[in-house]
């Protein structure tokens, strides 16, 4: 990780937005390291919009104090700083009667960026073939990869992404992937909004779960795993007869038995893991197969957003 | 600037190659020829220029046609955006609110005044070519007045378009109003007026008043300023009975055709800034 917490380019503190009655969000901390990158979770309604929307600008927080940059967006100075921002929007659907290229110098132009930029844009994006095509001949991933280029215009400080692999296949997935990795070690903030849980995983810094407006879970994941409770399962295939050892060995950690195909389910906190394998090693058994299942964050996510959960209360853990 | 300049670009380009751009210089060339031609052929031999018959019956024309296409230029403009996603784009990039609306109001203005020049202005060539008599120098000055009166009666209604663009939320809305506001101005208004005139038989309302309500609507201020242009315009469209207290300084009817485009472009930018994205 590769974060410098000192240097907040997002700050929330105690922000809320009300709509009449209703909360849009409410009482959120939050601060977004430079070289960070963030995950923000939540389901259909949680929020989410509602957050970015306020960290581009577009509304006013009802309460609380917000500061992109060190600036407030509500001040008149940050139109000058939003060519600092790249945006990518769940939705969008450029001019169909532009080409890819007149689309990339049409927002280049906007951010007075360096116009031989936007063929480095392409190649990153893997659109060089198609530049010069009418957007009315991309396919959805195409017109998502060229709205990811557009957001990069001008090497933004901080990137924010809507739902940026919905509706891509794999291998768009894996480039917009390895392009937010670029990105966040040249030393930008990125904060992604998105539902694809399993891929996030072990491609983000930090998760914050939003849960009807409010902020139920904020830290890295293998600290919201342990924080929650959710065990990691070591599964060990072994010989009939020493299964029972095995059993004998790790009351504690005993899960379950699998008789028919021979495997103990044992589970245990994630840091114990590593203890955990050695002292089974130490047995000196032999063992057929080994596999480990760490608690997904999905699997974290559904525990913190379930309601009557015991596992309500806010988690906020500084990672 | 040079972000309003790019917005510019944009815009026309976009507005060029979409094919109804095209399609309204046709349909405004094929109507000023149809019209030009039908409308000086009674006239026989008589003295009157077939160029100052063009200008009375094409600003006839212009009052229910421009309108109608600064309308619906306008009103896709912002609300349009909004649903395609590119307006939250937009606004993340340094450019401000009233810069997008200067910007494609600049385009959408340029796009109308091609429509208008090539379209008139191939009626009114076709017309000097093919009559007989020569044409004076007045009659080309008001052919000309009725080309940059027409693009800025264009530029009243696309200010007018943008802020029906800029307050509503979505596309259908805004050309349910586009097409409403075009009846009120190029038709209902009058026709109130016509019948507030009728019922006050005791003439109540000075003749004074009833010219400038008339006149604050600025498809008659438009009607006003072309067919008095010349007194071979005002005789055919029968203005020349209008006796000097009545008619109204080409600069007040200027002035209230500048105010009709810088109210509502205002009006809409600061609707915009307002808007909620």
């Amino acid at each position: 990780m590769r974060i410098m917490d000192n240097i907040s380019t997002i700050r929330l503190d105690n922000i809320s937005k009300q709509y009449g009655k209703h909360f849009g969000v409410r009482d959120i901390d939050l601060a977004i390291g430079q070289g960070e990158c963030l995950a923000l979770v939540g389901h259909n309604g949680a929020g989410k919009t509602t957050l970015i929307k306020l960290v581009l600008g577009f509304i006013q927080p009802t309460n609380g104090q917000l500061s992109i940059m060190g600036n407030s967006p509500q001040h008149a100075n940050f139109n000058r700083l939003r060519k600092d921002i790249g945006f990518l929007p769940e939705q969008v659907l450029f001019q169909t009667n532009m080409t890819g290229r007149e689309i990339l110098i049409f927002y280049s132009r906007l951010k007075n960026a360096n116009k031989a930029e936007i063929e480095a844009l392409f190649e990153r994006v893997d659109l060089c073939d198609a530049a010069d095509d009418k957007i009315s001949t991309y396919s959805k991933g195409m017109r998502q990869r060229l709205g990811l280029a557009q957001a990069l215009i001008g090497q933004p400080k901080i990137l924010i992404l809507d739902e940026p692999t919905s509706g891509l296949d794999p291998l768009s997935r894996q480039t917009v992937y390895s392009i937010i990795d670029e990105v966040k070690n040249a030393g930008a903030t990125v904060f992604i909004s998105s539902h694809a849980l399993t891929e996030l995983d072990d491609r983000i810094d930090r998760v914050a779960i939003l849960n009807q407006g409010q902020l139920v879970a904020l830290g890295n994941v293998d600290e919201l795993r342990e924080n929650i409770g959710l065990k990691s399962i070591v599964k060990i295939s072994v010989n009939q007869a020493d299964a029972g050892k095995l059993i004998e060995h790790f009351p504690v950690f005993f899960d379950g038995h699998n008789e028919a195909q021979n495997t103990i389910s044992l589970a245990c906190k994630g840091k114990d893991k590593a203890h955990l394998l050695a002292d089974i090693l130490m047995l000196g058994i032999q063992l057929h197969n080994i596999e480990i299942y760490d608690p997904s964050l999905e699997q974290v996510f559904m525990k913190y957003t379930q309601p009557n959960e015991a596992t309500q209360e806010t988690a906020v853990l500084h990672g | 600037m040079d972000k309003v300049w790019t917005l510019i670009l944009k815009e026309s380009r976009d507005g060029l190659r979409n094919r109804w751009v095209v399609m309204i210089t046709l349909v405004m060339a094929l109507l000023a020829l149809t019209l030009s031609f039908l409308g000086s052929a009674p006239l026989g031999t008589t003295s009157v220029s077939p160029l100052a018959v063009t200008v009375v019956s094409l600003s006839s024309l212009s009052i229910f046609f421009i309108p109608l296409i600064a309308l619906l230029l306008a009103y896709d403009s912002i609300v349009g955006e909004a649903e395609r996603g590119t307006l939250t784009l937009l606004l993340v990039y340094p450019i401000s609110r009233n810069q997008i609306i200067i910007g494609k109001f600049i385009a959408h203005l340029f796009l109308l005044s091609i429509a208008i020049f090539l379209g008139y202005g191939a009626a009114g060539l076709a017309i000097a070519f093919s009559a007989e008599s020569s044409f004076l120098a007045h009659d080309w000055q008001s052919f000309i007045r009725l080309i940059l009166s027409s693009i800025v009666l264009g530029a009243v209604f696309l200010s007018v378009g943008y802020v029906i663009s800029a307050a509503v939320k979505d596309r259908s809305t805004a050309a349910a109003i586009a097409i409403g506001i075009w009846l009120v101005f190029v038709l209902l208004y009058d026709m109130g007026l016509l019948a507030i005139l009728a019922a006050d038989s005791e003439q109540i309302m000075s003749g004074e008043l009833v010219k400038w309500l008339m006149l604050i609507n600025p498809t008659d201020s438009y009607r006003m300023y072309n067919l008095t242009s010349s007194n071979e315009t005002a005789l055919l469209s029968g203005m020349a009975g209008l006796s000097a207290e009545h008619t109204v300084s080409n600069l007040t009817l200027g002035l209230i055709m500048a105010l009709w485009v810088v109210i509502p472009l205002s009006l809409a930018g600061f609707i915009l800034k307002r808007r909620q994205i």
